[in-house]
């Protein structure tokens, strides 16, 4: 498991990455959760796009967010490794604690929570004039860290987004050399070798086709026993196949958030049913 | 069900509504079929009982169209929640269907084998038998339309009284045969009228109980089982 550790001044925790993988049958809980936003409220301006959102996230589960364009499922992932206040006069309000410990706290360094909660993008957005290599390594350079044995730590990066045998004899090679579907496991590659403890996805297949789409989500699958990982999407047929929880917003509000065979076959709340069958608007 | 918007996509609209109209057509056609074997038996009729089997081939039709438009639903549109429910209910529904349409056959071919015989008495406790039925199986259907959970609940509740009625023909007809030798063929007919009856009730009692299921998302299956063994 991992050690829960200070976002103020301590380096990143050791991951005992001999996690056992074994899953049980019993229906995942948020029993224990990882992260937790609690009454969060996010604005642009005067515009407030989340509306007091309180939402668990498990340990080691997968939690998708679902709902339509502008619901502010984005923002809402965005707030939960402060990568919302980076905009110019966007703002949160309330709380969401990773490890019980509230990220938004003042004395809180965002550039640790970032590291401890990583994110991977729509697009695969590989450093087009870095190298593969460079391309792993660059956000522990980014943020002034050496590993001690570079090449050990782009090998286990790439083979945990099982992208090592493709490149292992081209890691010299741009990393925009490589196929959309490389390139963003090449992205994800890069968020696991700050090991972080979550994993924030926004839309990362949208891009892709199916084969790259279903890799990527084998991948999630993986992931999932040793991080846990927040994906946003558009695709409820994602959503049902990789995540343990589904949670619906709606203009701003968090509708109904329950394990995802419960949302997909029989959800609470109407709303939902009539957007995850097709029949809003 | 009903308070449930119109899907954006129409053709899809379209494919559940077509759906919903060929297992109401099925649906139709099994009660036709068993109303006519009862109107057969009733006034032992061999010849409406041959002309009544011939209504099967449409109801066994049915269900292969069905299931293939089922097929193709799940396919191409992947749905989920009352949809899904919707449609896998259907595709379990149509094998009640299809079943008691045969179970109307097989009535119909007692009527031809009866048709020939003098009439018993125990007549009218199998028409009674076939009322409870019939009306479970229209009201279940009823209830599917509606998606009504309180009348669906109601039929389930009705099947005890259709096995109540089928414990008392058993001894009724075992003394008639006990008095006359020469009824057993005509007894053992009737038996088997009953006992055809009888499971069409209980396929209507499935079709009721995954009405409650498509409506709610709730199983009621087991639930309804245990009550049955406590009484």
């Amino acid at each position: 498991m991992t050690q829960s550790v200070s976002l103020l001044g301590a380096t990143t925790s050791a991951r005992d990455s001999t996690r056992s993988s074994a899953r049980t049958s019993a229906p995942p809980t948020t029993d224990q959760p990882k992260m937790r936003a609690e009454a969060l409220k996010a604005y642009f301006g005067a515009t407030e796009v989340l509306k007091g959102v309180t939402l668990p996230v498990a340990s080691h589960t997968v939690t998708a967010i679902i709902g339509p364009s502008g619901c502010g499922k984005s923002t809402f992932i965005r707030c939960l490794n402060r990568m919302h206040e980076v905009v110019a006069g966007a703002r949160v309000a309330g709380k969401v604690l990773l490890d019980h410990q509230d990220i938004y706290a003042p004395d809180v360094d965002p550039v640790r929570v970032r590291r401890r909660v990583g994110m991977v993008f729509q697009k695969p957005n590989p450093f087009p004039t870095m190298t593969i290599r460079e391309n792993v390594l660059s956000g522990l350079v980014l943020n002034g860290l050496r590993p001690k044995d570079p090449g050990e730590l782009v090998e286990r990066a790439l083979r945990q987004v099982a992208l090592w045998d493709e490149v292992k004899d081209v890691l010299n090679r741009s990393g925009t050399s490589l196929s959309g579907g490389q390139q963003q496991r090449l992205c994800i590659a890069r968020s696991l070798a700050l090991e972080p403890e979550v994993l924030l996805m926004d839309e990362p297949c949208s891009a892709l086709d199916p084969i790259a789409t279903a890799r990527v989500e084998e991948l999630i699958h993986e992931l999932r026993e040793r991080y846990t990982i927040v994906i946003v999407t558009h695709n409820m047929q994602q959503a049902a196949r990789v995540a343990d929880f589904t949670a619906f917003f709606y203009l701003g509000e968090l509708v109904e958030h329950d394990r995802t065979d419960v949302i997909f076959t029989r959800p609470s709340e109407k709303k939902t049913e009539d957007y995850i069958t097709g029949r809003f608007g | 069900m009903s308070t449930l918007q119109k899907h954006t996509d129409r053709e899809y609209e379209a494919e559940l509504e077509k759906l919903k109209e060929q297992v109401l057509f099925m649906g139709a056609r099994t009660e036709e079929l068993l109303t006519q074997a009862m109107r057969a038996f009733a006034e032992r009729d061999a010849d409406g009982a041959r002309l009544t089997m011939r209504i099967d081939r449409q109801v066994d039709q049915l269900e292969l169209d069905i299931d293939q438009l089922c097929l193709k639903i799940l396919a191409r549109r992947q749905p989920v929640a009352s949809d899904l429910r919707f449609i896998t209910t259907t595709m379990k529904l149509v094998t009640d269907l299809e079943r008691i349409g045969d179970l109307g056959v097989n009535v119909c071919e007692r009527v031809i084998e009866l048709s020939a015989e003098p009439p018993l008495p125990a007549t009218q406790s199998v028409t009674r038998i076939a009322e409870a039925a019939l009306g479970m199986l229209h009201d279940a259907l009823d209830a599917f339309v509606a998606g009504n959970t309180e009348l669906a609940e109601e039929v389930i509740e009705r099947d005890g009284q259709v096995d109540a009625y089928y414990a008392q023909l058993f001894p009724e007809l075992l003394q008639l045969m006990m008095k006359d030798a020469g009824s057993v063929f005509r007894a053992t007919r009737l038996q088997s009228i009953a006992k055809y009856l009888e499971r069409i009730a209980d396929h209507a009692t499935n079709v009721a109980e995954m009405v409650v299921f498509m409506v709610r998302g709730k199983d009621v299956r087991h639930a309804f089982a245990l009550s049955r063994t406590d009484d």
